[in-house]
């Protein structure tokens, strides 16, 4: 967080049109009776609760993804971005994704060790990083994207952010 | 809207605010609005000073040693108990026991009082309003014994709905513990009315008081209470003290709650005998310093004068829930006609926890979430909701900054 606090334009950075459009209609919302790996995220500081559904198939591709559940207008739109970006993907790569964007939100200082990782291009997900600004709401961004990491590691435990 | 009178720069109640040195600073650039008060109240210069003075200048072991340090940290941690007994008209010191806070205090009782009593087909009752606090130890000791947990309904507007409460209280039940006033809806509770209906059937009443003692007076005669339970950092003083009162019959006839030094009067390998009350639930070195703050809270919240604070802050929540309820998308949620401190809200389909960054970017702090109350979430269908808290030393200031950040809130998310 800067010095003098928070400004105005951190904030618009935060909501900006990209993720409230995401989270207002969030993509990809809902059920996927054919799923074949789930995971539940919690977020216990602010009660976000969502249900990611992947169909991985036998090649490893992710060849549907939908999630479901309630949170803030980040963690929504950091769901429906995550369906957005992993559908058609190898679960390798997603898991890659994964691991880049949590790097990259993890505060000021990952901004320095992203250009280490620039074979990958986040693309629209650079949306969330206004988030870095906001420690206490890193939480809500990655959270989809443990569960992500979850389901295609098929634990059985809700992930969390801890 | 006017301005209620009470609410205005009232002399005494505005000069208060000077004694509390976190409220003067700027956070984001803006000066700090501090409403997030049934979390945890900011402490006064007169608690701040007696901790760091009685550890610069006092500490020692208490109980142990004849030398003069210990003895003047004894004087200070018992006159501290000695304080709190006159604040809540308790009859005896001995009924005050020193524990981390309200949680434990639950706990103790729970543990110590409930758990060799209760058998399979017992029961307790509590209501939907309560905290985790005033949930999960009572659950446990359910799990641990066979008994059966009750819960009491509540209405829309977040008054618990006393006939049905009574009609609970048959002879299976071995406790009612009850919230006083709500942490999450503000409701006060008419606690009086059913500690009398639960005597009636000799059921002991444990009240939890941590979100009432900060803001009115507290009897704990003239209310019956068998056991009264609050925190330290609520009434600021500091964390990881609080108090249980216990009517001493009850607590005399109570097994202790933890095994150690203090506790005891003495030590064999064959036995132990324990010691009187307090001490027999005060195992360990105590937190002496949480003591000396707390004692300090005390003195300046009587100095202030509580039926003074009561008015306030009566006042000033009447005129936040008038201003809130003219914001435009604005729910407000817990709505009981007895109601202190506490008003939580949601805003449009603004989640909570988004509203609660936008606020804190103008330098309010209000608290959002699920207030360690799920099942009263569950009640009104929401992930959570935001809370804004009021203390004594709040203004109308502070709410009409509230109010002007909700404002910015909609704005940018076009609700």
């Amino acid at each position: 967080m800067s010095q003098s606090g928070i400004t105005n334009e951190e904030l618009r950075e935060l909501y900006k049109e990209l993720i409230l459009d995401h989270a207002r209609s969030p993509r990809h919302f809902g059920k996927l009776p054919d799923a074949t790996h789930t995971a539940e995220g919690i977020n216990m500081l602010c009660g976000d609760k969502l249900k990611l559904y992947l169909r991985i198939g036998p090649e490893d591709r992710i060849d549907d993804a939908r999630f479901e559940g309630s949170g803030c207008a980040i963690s929504v739109a950091s769901a429906s971005l995550l369906t957005d970006t992993v559908i058609g993907m190898q679960t390798r790569d997603a898991l890659r994704f994964f691991e880049t964007l949590v790097d990259r939100l993890g505060g000021p200082s990952a901004a320095n060790e992203a250009d280490a990782d620039a074979a990958i291009d986040l693309g629209k997900l650079r949306a969330l990083e206004g988030v870095r600004e906001f420690p206490s709401r890193i939480k809500c961004a990655t959270l989809a994207w443990h569960a992500l990491s979850s389901a295609i590691h098929e634990r059985t435990r809700p992930a969390t952010t801890e | 809207m006017s301005v209620p009178s009470t609410v205005q720069r009232e002399i005494g109640i505005a000069d208060c605010r000077a004694d509390f040195p976190a409220l003067a600073q700027e956070v984001n650039g803006y000066p700090l609005v501090y409403l997030d008060n049934a979390a945890s109240a900011q402490a006064p210069t007169d608690v701040i000073d007696e901790v760091a003075r009685y550890q610069r200048e006092d500490h020692a072991n208490v109980h142990r040693g004849v030398h003069t340090l210990s003895q003047r940290a004894t004087e200070i941690y018992e006159g501290a108990r000695d304080a709190i007994r006159r604040l809540i008209n308790a009859a005896e010191r001995r009924e005050i026991i020193y524990t981390r806070g309200t949680t434990e205090s639950i706990n103790l009782v729970a543990q110590s009082y409930c758990r060799p009593r209760l058998e399979a087909g017992d029961a307790i009752v509590i209501s939907h309003l309560e905290h985790h606090s005033n949930i999960v130890p009572w659950q446990i000791v359910c799990e641990q014994t066979g008994a059966e947990l009750r819960v009491a309904p509540i209405d829309e507007r977040g008054q618990v709905q006393a006939e049905q409460l009574i009609g609970m209280l048959d002879e299976r039940v071995r406790l009612l513990a009850i919230t006083h006033v709500s942490n999450v809806l503000g409701t006060v509770v008419p606690v009086r009315e059913l500690i009398d209906a639960a005597h009636g059937r000799d059921i002991p009443v444990l009240v939890d008081g941590a979100q009432a003692v900060p803001h009115m007076p507290v009897d704990v005669r003239a209310l019956g209470a068998d056991f009264y339970a609050f925190s330290g950092h609520k009434m600021f003083g500091p964390t990881g003290i609080g108090v249980l009162y216990g009517k001493e019959a009850l607590l005399d006839a109570m097994p202790p709650y933890q095994g150690g030094g203090a506790m005891i009067l003495e030590v064999s390998f064959e036995g132990t005998t324990f010691n009187e009350l307090p001490y027999k639930f005060e195992a360990g070195t105590p937190n002496i310093s949480g003591a000396a703050g707390l004692g300090a809270a005390v003195g300046y919240l009587e100095s202030v004068g509580l039926d003074r604070i009561e008015r306030h802050v009566h006042d000033l929540l009447r005129y936040m829930m008038q201003r809130l309820g003219e914001v435009e998308g604005i729910r407000l949620i817990g709505t009981a006609s007895e109601k202190a401190s506490v008003q939580s809200f949601l805003l449009g389909d603004i989640h909570p926890h988004d509203l609660g960054t936008i606020v804190d970017h103008q330098g309010i702090a209000i608290r959002t979430g699920h207030h360690c109350a799920m099942p009263l979430m569950d009640f009104y269908g929401v992930p959570g909701t935001a809370r804004a808290s009021l203390a004594f030393y709040n203004n109308a200031d502070d709410v009409d900054r509230l109010v002007d950040s909700l404002e910015k809130a909609r704005e940018i998310f076009g609700a």
